[in-house]
């Protein structure tokens, strides 16, 4: 194992499969020459020069289209957005061209590319810069969607991701970004896409969550423990494909579960978690599925309005409480 | 006269910077002091955790916006990008309302939900600050449209950067404006860098006022530093706008002191190429030498001007410091309106 930060692991995920893999290359906004606007691209200009680290002019739409061509064309293109709000001026390459190409030309012409970039609410930067897209993504087939939490997922499934030969959505998490956790050595770590983690043992309730929500709901369950309620914490980890077989099985335990995640509530992906745990383990349910989620608002500016709208430990205790019928 | 029977004008280099009065040129010595001084101030309440998020200064581009609104009549509409501070105080609008948004406090121009990059004056026709590059160029297009489908004379003046200039929909944007004839001044604020991209980095091509040319849209290049300079330009363009020419492209050549954002570093260009700009091309002293020069204004004239200018800025900071956050309430108002709301 070594310490690493989640902005290191992502970038030896890319170092590592583009020495291992010609056909990889990384393109975007301020990858190159500045390193990467977060600088997760640190350094790899100068170990793979510019013809595979690719400084891009603010176009998404253009690079993204050129990033799908290049994967239609056998290349295996990483294309970053220097956040994932960019990515809508270039959503309809992703949805309409990569998601969609193999089906429509009957599995003759695939879409092996990664989009990644941080998602979700940063801090203090207001509605155009901060919202959460798994929910967006994940309602497209033909998409493959992960959110890692912690630095190993981050390595380990960005490497499966970039192996893929699909059409992969790699949502980031700028506040992650300079967290460290224990990562396993070597370029042979992976971790396969459409795998949930449960990354705490309990019997009471299951607490679901994934990204920067993952740490919250550790949080949240040590602080159950305090009040003798012993929480099962999941970190999801895929979006899509959905591991429905973890939390079922977590589900016929705790007979309990709550959904934590940062977007809004409306269709989002506590919605379908509802609406699967609803539909196979009806039974099972002891109590209502409970969500937290963000406000369902454009994320306000003001530090106070902004706590306000994200989610935190403490929402998630509470929901958790609540499903226990110990509030 | 329809796009395609009207000949591209020949675009002509910078011009000569006309003369002006001593009136004139204490007016916008002011206008541009109190944007410079409000983002050295936004700069130090950045640094002591006041302002948060994304803040993105003005510094050493005051004259484009300064000459531009000048030019504007009453009636004209504008829209930027997120490096707005500048645009809201040419728009006339209170500073203490504009620190006390950057500080996300209550009296804020919204509120404090917007912050730096979301700033608004609908009041005083300034359709705000938009955070995703280049999504505010169409927009400003249909603001011009909506100034012709009713029938005045109205123009709207569309900002954006050289860095924006790359963006598809700038063009898709450009070629219905001129199809249509609309009322658009489009204005490139080109600093020479887009975060940290040097212009002849990101672009094929790098004479900008040339980029309406396929379009019909006849450009000019502006020396951005000369407040008498962009005055001028913009008089004549939006002067051609206004009178159903359809429209018009400048692009102020003009630089940014500080980094992108208070986040940005700016390792991407020495130091010597920002004094050498502060030393030789600075707009705010341009306007000083002319007073001095002219015989207009003493020494100790421009240091009480100056004077004044601050503490206006320090009393808009106090003002927003000592302002309440929003009412928790305000989390869930304003999302979407009454139906029959006008
Ligand atoms: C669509 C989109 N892509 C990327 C960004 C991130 N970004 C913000 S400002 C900026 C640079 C823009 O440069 P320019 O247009 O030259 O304006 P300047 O900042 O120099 O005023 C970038 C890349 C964004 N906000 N929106
Ligand atoms: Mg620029």
């Amino acid at each position: 194992m070594v310490t690493q930060t989640v902005r290191e692991a992502l970038r030896d995920a890319m170092a590592e499969e583009m020495r291992a893999d010609e056909r990889v290359f990384l393109m975007g906004e301020e990858v190159a020459e500045y390193q990467g606007a977060y600088k997760v691209s640190q350094g790899l200009l100068d170990e793979f020069g510019p013809e595979r680290v690719v400084d891009t002019p603010i176009t998404e739409a253009g690079f993204t289209g050129i990033g799908v061509g290049a994967a239609f064309a056998g290349l295996r293109p990483i294309v970053e957005f220097m956040t994932f709000n960019f990515a809508m001026q270039a959503i309809d390459a992703l949805v309409n061209s990569a998601s969609k190409t193999f089906y429509m030309s009957g599995g003759a012409l695939g879409c092996p590319i990664v989009f990644r970039g941080p998602n979700g609410a940063a801090a203090r930067v207001g509605a155009q810069h901060s919202q959460c897209y798994a929910s967006w993504y994940g309602h497209v087939p033909g998409l493959k969607v992960v959110a890692p939490f912690s630095a190993g997922d981050a390595k380990g499934l960005l490497k499966s991701a970039i192996r893929d030969s699909n059409p992969v959505v790699f949502l980031e998490n700028e506040l992650l970004y300079g967290q460290s956790f224990e990562v396993p050595d070597g370029a042979d770590h992976l971790v396969p896409i459409g795998r949930a983690n449960v990354l705490r043992a309990g019997s009471d309730v299951t607490i679901v969550a994934f990204s920067i929500m993952v740490g919250e709901a550790l949080k949240a369950a040590e602080a159950l423990a305090g009040e003798g309620i012993n929480a099962e914490v999941i970190d999801l980890r895929t979006i899509r494909p959905l591991d429905a077989a973890t939390l079922l099985e977590s589900v016929a335990k705790t007979n309990r579960i709550v959904t934590a995640e940062e977007g809004w509530p409306y269709a989002g992906i506590g919605a379908e978690i509802a609406a699967l745990v609803m539909e196979r383990a009806f039974d099972e349910l002891d109590a209502p599925v409970a969500r937290v989620t963000g406000a369902d608002v454009p994320m306000p500016y003001a530090a106070n309005l902004e706590a306000l709208a994200k989610p935190d430990a403490e929402r998630i205790a509470a929901a958790a409480k609540r499903v226990c019928y110990r509030d | 006269m329809t796009a395609a029977k009207r000949k591209t004008r020949k675009t002509q280099p910078a011009k000569a910077a006309p003369a002006a009065g001593a009136k004139e040129l204490g007016r916008y010595l002011r206008e541009m002091l109190l944007i410079r001084r409000f983002e050295e101030k936004a700069g130090q309440m950045y640094g002591m955790g006041l302002v948060g998020g994304f803040c993105h200064l003005y510094i050493g581009q005051e004259a484009v916006v300064t000459g531009v609104v000048d030019a504007m009549d009453h009636e004209d509409t504008l829209i930027t990008g997120y490096r707005c501070h500048g645009h809201m105080l040419a728009c006339g609008a209170d500073p203490r309302q504009v620190f006390a948004e950057l500080a996300g406090r209550a009296p804020g121009v919204s509120k404090g939900k917007g912050g730096s990059m979301h700033l608004f004056a609908v009041d005083r026709n300034f359709y705000g600050g938009h955070a995703i590059v280049g999504a505010q160029v169409p927009i400003g297009v249909g603001i011009g449209f909506a100034h012709k489908y009713r029938g005045t004379k109205r123009v709207s003046v569309v900002f954006f950067g050289e860095g924006a200039a790359n963006q598809g929909q700038v063009y898709e944007a450009f070629n219905m404006a001129s199809l249509w004839q609309l009322p658009i001044l489009f204005v490139i604020e080109n600093n020479k860098y887009a975060m940290g991209t040097e212009i002849r980095r990101a672009k094929a091509g790098t004479e900008l006022f040339k980029r309406g040319d396929p379009f019909g849209i006849p450009g000019e290049q502006v020396d951005g530093m000369d407040v008498l300079a962009v005055e001028a330009a913009t008089g004549e363009a939006i002067a051609r706008c206004r009178s159903g020419q359809g429209p018009r492209l400048l692009e102020m050549q003009t630089y940014r002191y500080r980094g992108h954002s208070m986040s940005d570093p700016a390792k991407y260009r020495s130091r010597e190429e920002v004094s050498k700009m502060r030393a030789e091309r600075d707009p705010i002293d341009q306007v000083r030498t002319r007073l001095i020069k002219g015989g207009h204004a003493s020494e100790d004239e421009l240091k009480v001007i100056d004077r004044e200018i601050r503490e206006t800025v320090n009393q808009a900071a106090e003002f927003a410091q000592e302002s309440p956050e929003p009412d928790p309430s305000e989390l869930t108002t304003d999302i979407t309106r009454d139906a029959t709301g006008a």
